[in-house]
């Protein structure tokens, strides 16, 4: 039987977490309540003595010096309403799984099978509230529905019946309780639209074509003779058709970036672009190495999780950037915790594996404050920020990983689907036992091994469904929760495993689970033999198909050497790490499952990754007008500055940025914040990844969402721009420097639900155009990548799609990490430089969306002018003549100088009309000068005594210099005509850029 | 001439153990072994061939049960294969052949919860301080003052001037002892070594941001009445480098950072005291 253990806080020990929820329900849901205490339950399910209990519950489960405890017997006390919430069947209880191995050392006995721990927590609330209220409290703060339960009680209530039951989550078991086969045929030989049907109702997001060609490859008379020898039939199985949409799905196919596209330019210019991905993506990285020539530094590129380049003579460096938007817009945390674990697999799945060194994370939301009618099915915006920000929270800081770098990018299309960019790098020694360690192979007789977390119906279907727009049907079961701790053990067996030479093949199991982990390994060695049934399950009652594609999380798939498989497995169980044979590698030709020794697919690999026809996409390109925005002649600027400080896409992230650890692993260089008071913003991140060496790694991003109102071609320009301005502010080399695009669109695909397709199309070709073009100037060659083409939200009456946006991430190099410069101004008497020049470009700026539109004339980069004088400035940062460095971006000049002069602690007077302009004279006015967001700038300062050598380095690039940083705290423009237009001081200025995030 | 052997312990969710070993070997140790749990517990490896022992920073069992709780409860009742032995004896004979123990962050609440800490009257076992969710209610990574108590019997921080810089990482660091009478006697005798301060380390601070959890009496750091066995929240392997210092670029530092004096200390406490 049962049993609560329940744990609370002494009456006299602040309870942290219930004064958060109490915050949280005056702030959010403008509720009354006067106290809210918490209390963990344990329900112990297992054969266990009272005695052993009572040692359980005071020994593990409860901190004797601030909690009591009691075994059933409620502790609850002065309350109105206590409501308890725990998990859904089914869904990972990680504390459970800890309570529960904690219990087993402290017993010396293994639980049985059936036996476990479930956890829940009791919520108590004081406040004279309605059940209707309590009910709101629950479901729109405490619970998610989707894989949550909860319970209400009033205080009557309780009391009547004692408290609340001792409640199990058991999955239901549907294998073996009644006759069905636990494998299904599904007859294909069907109408058209029952084909159809067939595929939305099974979330297998396959179109009508592709549907009709899987139809097709059955009725082959050569396939149906060779599934008879197998035992099979002429219809194929669940697992066969399951298999085959996970493999084809767009998430991992990528089909739209494969598809052919009849791109139509605005003057009528037709073009046949065969897969966007070949024509820019690859092109881009090849041209470059060729460019390069003997400086090429590429290692792997495109073929493995994650990309990998060269540090130097004796470690190489492994980078990935990955999305979980669909998930993170049903489960905030769930969703944003299994992206970051999530991608830590990539690198750590890459070549032979590497050791993780750092994480990023980038978060595009709505407004946190957005008071406005939702549709039903969309969490409020505050709450996608609160849980997303604390699932990568504990993902990143559980791990051991240290955060590093990310932003945080506001616009109200982001309610439909936040998008949730997490990146991490790698480092592994460049070769291990003699062998490069970015290659790997897989011979025929190879073992399968699977190692980490177990099989549950947990994210099944994740790859389809992100695969689609968000919708009401959306499947509950999409959504993992991810457990670092399980992976942090796993990892740290597989790389002592690595170094020992145990495995020759490593990938990691994510969309699509093992469909896709081993369906990828068989197209290296040409085929496989698994049997489902030795795959070690959470709970019984999954059937064949589900163990196939089930995301669950934390694991890895390797081929282990025959003759090192009884090491791997004894060094596995030391390591308390679970490691399951199940199958070999062959080449047969045939991705072949079994269940219980009975074959259950039998798909031939080429059709499994060549079967598939590229997609035909149209493209029509016609440039948008939008209205112009009137700008105001103002004597001040003062107050628009302090409102764009306080913009959300401008204001301090600190809030959210001290929560995650950023100096884990002892090499942190260049912090997230910098300056006198710790509080600038650093435009790049520095770390050493080697202690005892001096080389760095500098990572940094750009990411310009709003400019794809004008231009798409100029949105990814500028954000590739934007990356490697920020990497050179910090003292980044150009020698050594790489690329990683991100994409994330809303559907490009012309059909009934999407009749603006073909804009969206041409506006992915464009940014796909401005990606190689920009790259092609920079030398950096784009080592991996990730698109999500479906982040829109469709409820059949309204339509949210967000702006087209890529996130482009570059990792690269600095030689002596005691040269990096950062953004805070040093000392009063320092010259203010600004180089680069500025134009007429206010397009999609911040200062016009404050003004309440986007208006024209989107910035445009002149990539061989900029790289040029990156280049000079990186000379002047080696030769140690610069004080500080600061990137123009949202906001422009203004912002730029109030961020350095805060952050310094000391002011700047500034001369506008000293700023070198670009373009007709007759739109050079104070407000551009101020908040024009032209490419390619920089704020730079310079001790007097190192002018002189200064200015030599920079002579021939487009600079001046505009002012000098003072000794009084204030920051001072004077405008075109010699009158001053911004005047404030620095305590003013930085209060306005802190608060608004603050709070949250 | 015999070798100083420092060891720090990982697994289950250690995350600081690369740096911990690092500072360890500039702090004067000829060799740190960074050992899995998995290595003790099968024999492979022993504390007793060790002087120093780090318990460092991490999530251990991800905080499942409170930070560090289900290792405590696991270090109390494991056997090392083999031999029979629960792991504890191996930390008990380790504590009472005069050895040095430093707990960092998750280190020290293991030691905490473990009752290593304060460790009254020779007693190691027994439980009556705590560390526990940061009175802001969040993870917090920030810089720290942490003012010396030049009296304390802590061999870690002799030498310190002032005080030192450090940041802390953490969401349950908030320190709460059991009685008025643990409290009076971690006064008494001296077993605090470090407290949040201001930034001129003259006062101890009690409100956030300075002091980042809402800890009694601002204590950041605890040591047992031999000075040989201490815990604190703050990371000293953090900030052994001056490039690890928020203000590097504007300030002149000497080339060392401030945690190093600690892993000094100890790497010279060996030599001196136990070759």
């Amino acid at each position: 039987m049962a049993h609560r253990i329940e744990i609370a806080l002494k009456n006299s020990v602040r309870d942290a977490r219930g004064e958060r929820v109490k915050r949280e329900i005056d702030n959010f849901l403008h509720l009354v309540v006067s106290r809210v205490r918490t209390i963990d339950v344990y329900t112990v399910d297992a054969a266990l003595s009272w005695e052993e209990l009572e040692q359980a519950a005071a020994g593990p489960l409860c901190d004797p010096v601030i909690q009591e405890r009691s075994i059933d017997l409620p502790l609850a006390a002065e309350f109105d309403w206590a409501v308890e919430i725990g998990f859904r069947p089914g869904v990972t209880d990680n504390v459970g799984r800890t309570a529960r191995e904690a219990v087993e050392y402290l017993t010396a006995r293994p639980f049985q099978p059936g036996e476990g721990v479930s956890t829940a927590v009791q919520y108590l609330l004081s406040g004279l509230l309605t059940h209707e209220e309590v009910e709101r409290i629950t479901t729109g703060l405490l619970c998610n529905t989707l894989i949550q339960r909860f319970t209400i009680l009033s205080a009557a209530e309780f009391e009547a019946q004692g408290g609340f039951p001792a409640a199990v989550p058991r999955v239901a078991e549907n294998v073996g309780a009644t006759d069905r086969s636990p494998v299904q045929e599904i007859d294909l030989e069907v109408p058209d639209a029952e084909l159809l049907r067939i595929s939305r109702a099974g979330v297998l997001a396959l179109v009508l074509e592709e549907m009709k060609i899987i139809q097709d490859h059955y009725r082959d008379p050569q396939v149906r003779a060779a599934r008879a020898t197998m035992g099979l039939g002429h219809k194929p199985t669940d697992v066969e058709l399951e298999c085959l949409a996970q493999t084809w799905s767009e998430h991992c196919k990528h089909k739209i970036f494969s598809g052919t596209v009849q791109y139509e330019d605005e003057e009528g210019n037709r073009q046949e672009i065969k897969s966007l991905f070949k024509s820019f993506i690859q092109r881009t990285t090849k041209d470059v190495r060729e460019k390069l020539g003997e400086r090429d530094f590429c290692l792997s590129v495109f073929k493995d999780n994650a990309g990998v380049i060269r540090f130097n003579d004796d470690w190489s460096l492994v980078f990935k950037v990955e999305t979980h938007n669909s998930p993170s817009a049903l489960d905030p945390y769930g969703g944003a915790l299994t992206g970051i674990v999530g991608v830590n697999r990539d690198p750590f799945g890459t070549g032979k594996g590497a050791r993780l060194i750092f994480n990023t994370d980038v978060f595009c939301f709505a407004d946190p404050f957005y008071d406005k009618a939702l549709p039903s099915r969309l969490l409020h915006p505050r709450r996608i920020y609160e849980g997303v920000v604390e699932g990568v929270e504990h993902g990143g800081n559980k791990s051991g990983i240290p955060t590093v770098n990310g932003s945080l990018v506001f616009d109200e299309r982001f309610c439909g689907k936040p998008l949730v960019f997490c990146g991490t790098a790698g480092i592994m020694p460049a070769t291990i036992n003699g062998e490069p360690s970015h290659d790997k192979s897989i011979l025929p007789g190879d073992i399968i091994v699977m190692t980490g977390g177990r099989i549950g119906k947990d994210g099944i279907h994740g790859a389809t469904f992100s695969s689609e727009e968000l919708n009401e049907n959306s499947p509950v079961t999409a959504v993992q929760i991810g457990d670092p701790i399980t992976q942090k053990r796993m990892f740290d067996f597989l790389i002592r495993a690595r170094d020992k030479g145990l495995y020759r093949f490593i990938t990691d199991n994510g969309a699509g689970g093992l469909s896709s982990s081993i369906g990828e390994m068989c197209g290296e060695v040409g085929g496989c033999r698994l049997d489902l049934a030795l795959a070690p399950l959470k709970y019984p009652g999954l059937n064949p198909w589900e163990i196939l594609i089930s995301e669950a999380q934390e694991r890895m798939s390797l081929a282990v050497q025959p003759e090192n498989l009884p090491e791997f497995l004894g060094m596995a169980q030391r390591f308390g790490v679970e490691a399951t044979v199940l199958g070999e590698f062959t080449d047969s030709g045939y991705f072949h499952i079994l269940y219980h020794d009975r074959t259950v697919a039998w798909l031939p690999v080429a059709f499994m990754h060549e079967g598939l026809p590229p997609l035909q996409l149209p493209a029509k390109w016609t440039p948008p007008k939008q209205e112009e925005v009137e700008v105001e002649v103002k004597e001040s600027y003062t107050d628009d500055l302090l409102k764009l400080l306080g913009a959300l896409n401008i204001c301090s992230k600190e809030s959210v940025v001290r929560r995650y650890d950023h100096e884990v692993q002892g090499g942190s260089v260049v912090k997230p914040f910098m300056g006198v008071a710790n509080d600038g913003p650093s435009d790049a991140a520095v770390i050493r990844p080697i202690l005892d060496s001096f080389e760095g790694v500098v990572v940094a991003h750009g990411i310009c969402p709003r400019y794809s109102d004008l231009d798409a071609y100029h949105m990814a320009a500028n954000a590739v721009d934007e990356a490697l301005r920020n990497y050179v502010a910090v003292g980044g080399s150009l020698e050594l420097v790489a690329g990683l695009d991100n994409f994330c669109w809303c559907d490009p695909v012309l059909s009934e639900k999407s009749p603006d397709g073909a804009y969206k199309m041409a506006q992915l070709v464009r940014a796909n155009q401005a990606l190689y073009d920009v790259c092609m100037e920079y030398n950096l060659p784009l080592i991996s990548g990730k698109d999500s083409m479906k982040n829109d939200f469709y409820d059949g009456a309204v339509k949210i799609s967000i702006p087209p946006t890529l996130l482009f991430s570059v990792i690269g190099k600095i030689e002596d990490s005691r040269t990096c410069v950062t953004m805070d101004v040093k000392r009063p008497g320092d010259l203010v430089y600004l180089l680069g020049s500025t134009a007429a470009e206010l397009g999609g700026s911040e200062y016009f969306a404050l003004l309440g539109g986007v208006g024209n004339g989107v910035p445009v980069v002149d990539p061989p002018r900029a790289y040029g004088r990156y280049g000079a400035y990186h000379r002047a940062v080696l030769a140690g003549s610069v004080a500080s460095c600061h990137d123009l971006s949202d906001g422009g000049l203004a912002v730029a100088a109030a961020e350095s002069a805060f952050a310094g602690g000391f002011g700047i007077t500034l001369d506008l009309s000293s700023v070198p302009w670009q373009g007709e004279s007759s739109g050079r006015n104070d407000a551009t000068l101020l908040f024009s967001e032209s490419a390619s700038r920089h704020l730079v300062t310079v001790h007097p005594e190192k002018r002189e050598e200064f200015q030599r380095i920079m002579s021939g690039h487009s600079l001046a210099m505009v002012g000098v940083v003072t000794e009084r705290a204030e920051l001072v423009i004077t405008g075109v005509n010699g009158v001053t237009v911004v005047k404030a001081g620095l305590a003013e200025l930085k209060e306005a850029w802190q608060k608004t995030l603050r709070e949250l | 001439m015999a070798r100083t052997r420092a060891i720090v312990i990982t697994g289950n969710g250690t995350n600081c153990e690369t740096e911990a070993a690092h500072a360890c070997r500039l702090g004067g140790f000829d060799e740190a072994v960074i050992a899995h749990i998995a290595e003790i517990i099968s024999g492979e490896i022993t504390l007793d061939d060790f002087h120093f022992l780090n318990l460092t920073g991490g999530f251990l069992d991800g905080d499942d049960l409170g930070s560090a709780k289900a290792q405590a409860n696991r270090l109390k009742h494991a056997v090392v294969a083999g031999t029979g032995e629960r792991l504890v004896a191996q930390f008990s004979r380790f504590i009472a052949a005069g050895k040095l123990i430093l707990g960092v962050c998750n280190g020290f609440q293991l030691m905490v919860k473990m009752g290593m800490l304060p460790g009254f009257d020779g007693d190691h076992l027994t439980q009556s301080v705590t560390l526990t969710h940061n009175d802001c209610g969040r993870f917090q990574d920030r810089w720290s003052y942490l003012k010396v108590d030049p009296d304390s019997p802590s061999i870690y921080t002799r030498g310190i001037d002032k005080g030192i810089y450090l940041p802390v990482r953490h969401g349950e660091g908030k320190f709460v002892c059991d009685s008025e009478g643990t409290l009076e006697r971690i006064r008494r005798e001296r077993l605090a070594p470090l407290c949040y301060s201001d930034g001129e380390y003259t006062t101890r601070a009690m409100e956030f941001p300075l002091n980042p959890n809402g800890s009694q009496e601002a204590i950041a750091g605890l040591c047992d009445p031999t000075g040989r066995i201490m815990g604190l929240m703050p990371h000293p392997e953090a900030f052994v480098h001056y490039t690890q210092h928020p203000r590097w670029t504007r300030e002149s530092l000497p080339v060392e950072g401030d945690g190093l004096i600690l892993f000094r200390n100890a790497a010279d406490y060996v030599k001196k005291h136990l070759l």
